[in-house]
């Protein structure tokens, strides 16, 4: 038997009501050892924020999530540990949500002290630089910084799922 | 490809596009009648990823995410909300017919009069004090979810001359394979506002869009108490061999 699938519809401009009630965004604690900020903006075609998107990261090798809204200039934040990925390149995937998107996107953000792990990573080695760069995040200031762009010639590499 | 569809009058077909069952289940991600998607809906092609990967597991939600009344809108502030109370009810089943048990889903809508418990909701229509509109329960060991809530009324939302959204409650859920996560929108049988809504009409196979309308559930509807109406979703199968989670239903 093959059912046929509900489609996707967007999450619209008030989703905080149901999904932001709680602060989901701390994967980690940050009295943890190797617990780091990891925050970005969520950007649209023209370079504007997205003020009212939603971002998922889920550490498949710890089994953590987290959830952040953004903020009137697109920011979203999480407290993340770098996952312990047994001989991999250590990341996390990330959902990205929004008005005006109507299915959810998949990314990757990789990590930038990872340049050994990363060069032997597949997903990476079958990209070209420009898009490579998308998803490995920024060290900067003691956090990493990672920004979505949804579109335009900086866009974030997505996935099929 | 044959437009079936009657056209009402006032469709404007700038604002929704004719049918097309090729897009099968996926919405058109572009989709130009909705007009935010043209700085948001990405244009390069998607990459894929390695199979393996559309089995591996997704995030797993305990009883502990939840309140004792997160199911029940009707029952979260002092007084009774105002508007028609409804059960909605369904299953969260994948493409194969097997239950996702302990699925956390996620719920938010309007109110009655159809506005949001949100900063920017500016629509002047009444809030309710008695009504944040938002729930959230586990798929029981069969797939089953329940929740009592008001019916949401129209609102209208700015993305064309006399736009008003048919009726809609937001449903988030997880499934147990990482890539069955789904958000999407429920809708209520026969709204006149169908024909019209570049959001609904953004899934152009007919049948699929078929998929987002609930039905009403005379069976559940409870006497001298609320009516009913029965929602079911499908995900996706989360790869091909995964490990079969329940019987067929």
């Amino acid at each position: 038997m093959t059912l046929q699938k509900t489609p996707s519809q967007t999450i619209g401009p008030y989703y905080a009501i149901g999904l932001c009630r709680r602060d989901d965004s701390h994967l980690a604690e940050l009295s943890e050892s190797n617990a780091v900020r990891l925050h970005g903006q969520l950007l649209d075609g023209a370079g504007a924020p997205v003020g009212d998107g939603m971002v998922e990261v889920w550490d498949p090798f710890g089994r953590r999530w987290g959830r952040s809204g953004t903020d009137a200039d697109g920011r979203f934040s999480f407290v993340v540990t770098k996952p312990d990925a047994a001989g991999q390149a250590p990341r996390l995937d990330v959902w990205v949500f929004a008005r005006g998107l109507l299915r959810h996107q998949l990314t990757r953000v990789y990590f930038p002290d990872e340049t050994q792990a990363n060069a032997g990573d597949p997903t990476l080695a079958a990209l070209d630089d420009g898009e490579r760069r998308t998803l490995v995040a920024e060290a900067e200031d003691g956090a990493l910084r990672f920004d979505i762009h949804l579109q335009g010639d900086r866009q974030t590499v997505f996935f099929a799922h | 490809m044959t437009d079936t569809r009657i056209l009402l009058p006032g469709v404007d077909p700038e604002i929704v596009l004719p049918d097309d069952p090729s897009f099968g289940p996926e919405v058109q991600i572009d989709y130009p009648g909705y007009r935010s998607t043209r700085l948001r809906a990405p244009k390069d092609p998607l990459v894929t990823l390695p199979e393996e990967f559309h089995r591996a597991d997704g995030p797993v939600f305990g009883d502990s995410a939840l309140g004792l009344l997160d199911h029940d809108l009707t029952r979260q502030h002092e007084g009774d909300p105002l508007g028609e109370r409804i059960v909605v009810s369904g299953r969260v089943l994948d493409e194969d017919g097997r239950a996702v048990r302990h699925a956390l889903v996620e719920v938010w809508q309007a109110n009655a009069a159809g506005r949001y418990h949100h900063v920017v909701d500016q629509h002047p229509a009444p809030l309710d004090p008695n009504f944040t509109g938002a729930g959230r329960c586990l798929t029981d060991d069969e797939g089953n979810y329940r929740f009592v809530t008001i019916k949401p009324g129209s609102y209208p939302w700015g993305n064309h001359e006399n736009a008003w959204r048919p009726a809609h409650i937001h449903f988030s859920v997880f499934g147990r394979a990482f890539t069955q996560r789904l958000v999407t929108q429920m809708y209520f049988p026969g709204d006149p506002l169908f024909a019209f809504d570049p959001i609904f009409n953004a899934v152009r196979d007919p049948r699929s869009r078929e998929l987002l309308v609930s039905r009403f559930d005379l069976e559940r509807t409870q006497p001298e108490w609320a009516l009913a109406y029965r929602f079911d979703i499908v995900l996706g199968r989360g790869g091909a061999g995964t490990t079969p989670l329940e019987d067929p239903a």
